[in-house]
C-alpha cells in the first residue's frame, strides 16, 4: 500500500515538473464484434484473448487504466458497425476501437476515425483495401494477399506447375483467387482454370469432378469457414483426388475451432497461414496455456492470437500517448515485437503486421489424439501484398 | 459420356439426400397442413444429441444414431401436446411465427450448450469407404443413403396407403370432425404422425450430415432448400417430395457441372418458373 502511494506521488511530481505529458486517467476501448448469432464465437474469442492479455500484463498501461466496452454488431452489417461505433465514440467517450471481424463493417466506419482522430485496431478484417481508407486503421490480423501469395510461389517451388483455383464466390474468396493467379503466374506456372463457386453449394462434388478431369498438380482452394469447407474437404477425400495426386492448397481452411470436427479425411491437406495453434515456441505455449487455463472450452486460433496481438498495440499506443490518437498511431509505426505466433513488426506504410507466414500440413499429434496444423516450412516476414501502390 | 453419368450419379446422390431432409417436412407440413418451419430444429435436435453421444458419451454410431432420432421424437411428443395443438388452428402467418420462435428456442439451446462450431458425427469405418465404379469412386454413406430413402418412401406409402393408421390419418387431414365423430381419436393421430415428421427430420438430418453438417444454425441454413422441395413436390405429396428432391438434385448437380458461374441463378430460375406453371407442385391437391 505505502509502495503504492509512494509510486503514485512520485508519478504526481513527475506529471507536475513535465506538465506535457498526459495525466492519468482512464482510457476507454471499445471492442465491436458479433457476440451473439452465428459469428458469436468470434466475439467471445476477442473477449477471451483481452482477458489472457490482462491477467498477464495487468490492466495499466504506463499511468493509464485501461477499460474494455463491447458492443454486439451481430454480422456482416456496415450500418450497425457504424452506429454502434458512433455511439461508443460519443455516449461512451472511448479513445480506441478495436475488433471489427468483417470487411463492411470495418469499412463503414472510415470517416468517423478521421472525424475523431481515433486510432481503431482490426483483429480480423483481411481486405487490403481497408487500411488505405483511413491512417487511423491499424491491423493485427493477416491480408488475403498475405498469404495467398507466398503459398503460390512456395508451390511453384515444390514443383508443382499446373493449378485450377476454386473459390467461393464472394469478395474474400475472389481477393484469395487475384492474389493466387497473380504470383503463380509470376513465378511460371499455369492456371488451368479459375472456377468460383456458388456461397450457396452443399454438393462440391460437381466441381471436384470437373477439377479432376482436369488433372492439375493441385488445387487452390478459399471457401468461408465452418460447413463449406467441411463439405469441400470431404469430397476431395471422396472422390479421390488426393490418391491421384492432386495437391489441397489453402489459407484459413483448417483454422482451429472447426478443424476436429474434419476427422481424418482432413489429415494431408496444405495451407499456408499466420498462425497455428501448434506453432513451436515456449510465448506460444504460455499463452495457450492461459487461455485453456482461463477458459476450458475455448479453442485457440487466429481470432484469438489477433484480438492477442491487438491487445498489445493498444497498450503500447496508451502507454506511449495515452489519448491522443495520432500520437498514439505515430508511436507504433515500426514497431516490433515478439508474438505467440512469431516476430510481429508494424508496418508504417500499411499499418498491417509484417509477420512469418507459415505453411503446414494437417496431421494427428501422437500424444493428444487431435488434428493440429504442423508447420512444415516458413516464408518469413511478409508484408501486405496486396497494397494499392 | 462419363459426363452424363457423372450428372446422373451426383445427381441421384444428392437429390436423395435432400429427399431425406425434406421428407419430415412433407409430412408435417404436406400431410398435417401444419407449417412447420421447425422441421430443421427437429433435425439439428437429433443430430445435436447423436453429436454429444458419440464424442462426450464415446457411443458408437449405429447406436447414437437411433437414439439421435429417438431423442428428437421425445421432445416432437410434449411439444405437440402443449403447442402445436394451439398452433394448427391458427392462420399461415401466426403459424409461421410461431414455429419459427421455437427454431429459435432450439437454435439458443443448442448454441448455449454445444457451441456454434461443427457437430460432427464421425462416420464408422463401414460407411466411411468409396465405392469404385470403374470411372470414378462413389462414398458408400451416399449409397446408404439412396437405400435409406428407397426404403422410407415404400414404408410411408405402405403406412398411408395401405394400414388403417393411413386410412384415419386421410380422413382426420381432410375433415377433422367428421373423423371424430365416427370415434377416431383425431388427437393420437395427430400426436403420432407429428412425431413420425419429427424422428424423420433427425434421421434425415442425421444421414445427410456428411454434406449438410449439423451446427447451431442448420434449421435456417437450410430451411430455403427444405421448403422447396415441399413447394416444389406439392402439399400432401409424399411421391411428389420425392420426385421433386431427385428433380432437384439432378438439376443442380448439372448447372453446377455445365455452368458452374450461373448455377445458382439457374437452377433458382427453374424453380420460380416451374411454381409459377405450377402453383401447386407437381403432384399437389389444392387445399
Amino acid at each position: 500500500m505505502t509502495s503504492r502511494i509512494f509510486r503514485l506521488s512520485a508519478a504526481a511530481t513527475l506529471l507536475l515538473s513535465t506538465a506535457v505529458a498526459g495525466h492519468a486517467e482512464t482510457i476507454k476501448v471499445g471492442v465491436v464484434a458479433p457476440f451473439s448469432g452465428p459469428f458469436a464465437l468470434y466475439g467471445k474469442q476477442f473477449q477471451e484473448a483481452i482477458e489472457v492479455y490482462q491477467a498477464q500484463h495487468g490492466t495499466t498501461a504506463g499511468e493509464h487504466e485501461i477499460e474494455f466496452i463491447y458492443k454486439d454488431v451481430g454480422g456482416p452489417n456496415p450500418d450497425q458497425s457504424r452506429a454502434l461505433t458512433q455511439e461508443l465514440l460519443i455516449k461512451d467517450q472511448v479513445d480506441y476501437l478495436a475488433g471489427y471481424v468483417f470487411t463492411p463493417n470495418a469499412l463503414a466506419v472510415a470517416p468517423l476515425l478521421d472525424q475523431s482522430e481515433t486510432p481503431l485496431v482490426i483483429f480480423n478484417a483481411a481486405t487490403s483495401a481497408i487500411n488505405a481508407q483511413s491512417d487511423f486503421y491499424l491491423r493485427t490480423s493477416y491480408t488475403l494477399w498475405q498469404v495467398s501469395a507466398p503459398l503460390a510461389e512456395w508451390a511453384y517451388k515444390q514443383g508443382i506447375r499446373e493449378v485450377v483455383t476454386t473459390v467461393s464466390d464472394y469478395g474474400p474468396g475472389i481477393d484469395a483467387e487475384n492474389a493466387f493467379v497473380a504470383a503463380f503466374e509470376e513465378a511460371g506456372g499455369t492456371i488451368l482454370d479459375s472456377i468460383r463457386m456458388p456461397l450457396s453449394t452443399n454438393d462440391f462434388t460437381p466441381f471436384i469432378q470437373s477439377i479432376r478431369e482436369q488433372s492439375p498438380d493441385a488445387l487452390f482452394t478459399f471457401l468461408p469457414g465452418g460447413p463449406p469447407t467441411f463439405g469441400f474437404t470431404k469430397s476431395y477425400n471422396e472422390n479421390g483426388l488426393r490418391d491421384e495426386g492432386i495437391m489441397f492448397l489453402g489459407t484459413a481452411e483448417t483454422e482451429e475451432s472447426n478443424l476436429q470436427a474434419f476427422g481424418d479425411p482432413a489429415i494431408g491437406l496444405t495451407t499456408a497461414y499466420h498462425y497455428s495453434a501448434d506453432h513451436d515456441s515456449d510465448l506460444n505455449r504460455e499463452f495457450i496455456a492461459k487461455n485453456t487455463e482461463m477458459h476450458p472450452d475455448s479453442v485457440t486460433n487466429w481470432a484469438t492470437i489477433g484480438a492477442y496481438d491487438g491487445t498489445h498495440v493498444i497498450y503500447e499506443m496508451v502507454e506511449n500517448a495515452g489519448s491522443d490518437g495520432p500520437a498514439a498511431v505515430e508511436s507504433v509505426l515500426g514497431m516490433e515485437w515478439e508474438s505467440p505466433r512469431g516476430p510481429l513488426i508494424m508496418d508504417p506504410e500499411t499499418r498491417t503486421v509484417i509477420q512469418n507466414v507459415y505453411i503446414r500440413e494437417v496431421e494427428r499429434d501422437e500424444e493428444s489424439g487431435l488434428l493440429v496444423n504442423r508447420e512444415k516450412g516458413v516464408i518469413a516476414t511478409v508484408g501486405d501484398l496486396g497494397w494499392p501502390e | 459420356m462419363s459426363l452424363f453419368f457423372n450428372i446422373l450419379i451426383d445427381g441421384i446422390a444428392y437429390g436423395m439426400i435432400l429427399f431425406m431432409i425434406a421428407v419430415g417436412l412433407s409430412v408435417t407440413m404436406g400431410l398435417m397442413r401444419v407449417i412447420n418451419l421447425a422441421h430443421g430444429g427437429f433435425a439439428l435436435v437429433g443430430g445435436a444429441v447423436a453429436h454429444w453421444l458419440m464424442v462426450a458419451q464415446s457411443m458408437s454410431f449405429w447406436v447414437a444414431a437411433p437414439l439421435g432420432v429417438a431423442a428428437s421424437v421425445a421432445l416432437a411428443w410434449p411439444l405437440e401436446r402443449l403447442i402445436y395443438r394451439r398452433i394448427y388452428g391458427f392462420g399461415d402467418l401466426q403459424q409461421v411465427l410461431a414455429t419459427i420462435g421455437l427454431t429459435f428456442l432450439m437454435i439458443a439451446t443448442v448454441n448455449r450448450l454445444l457451441g456454434s462450431t461443427l457437430l460432427a458425427l464421425p462416420l464408422p469405418e463401414l460407411l466411411a469407404q468409396s465405392v469404385d465404379l470403374g470411372f470414378r469412386t462413389l462414398p458408400l454413406h451416399r449409397l446408404v443413403v439412396i437405400g435409406v430413402g428407397l426404403a422410407v418412401i415404400a414404408g410411408l406409402w405402405l403406412l398411408i396407403d395401405r394400414t388403417r393408421f393411413g386410412i384415419r390419418l386421410r380422413a382426420a387431414v381432410d375433415n377433422r370432425s367428421a373423423a371424430s365423430a365416427i370415434g377416431i381419436n383425431t388427437g393420437l393421430i395427430y400426436s403420432a404422425t407429428f412425431c413420425l415428421g419429427a424422428g424423420l427430420a433427425a434421421l434425415g438430418g442425421i444421414l445427410g450430415a456428411e454434406m449438410l453438417p449439423i451446427e447451431a444454425y442448420y434449421p435456417l441454413r437450410y430451411m430455403v432448400l427444405f421448403l422447396i422441395v415441399v413447394a416444389v413436390g406439392g402439399m400432401g405429396s409424399i411421391s411428389g417430395s420425392f420426385a421433386a428432391a431427385l428433380g432437384l438434385g439432378i438439376l443442380d448437380t448439372a448447372t453446377r457441372y455445365l455452368v458452374p458461374d450461373f448455377g445458382t441463378i439457374f437452377f433458382y430460375g427453374c424453380i420460380i418458373l416451374f411454381l409459377a406453371l405450377r402453383p401447386n407442385g407437381l403432384w399437389g391437391r389444392t387445399a
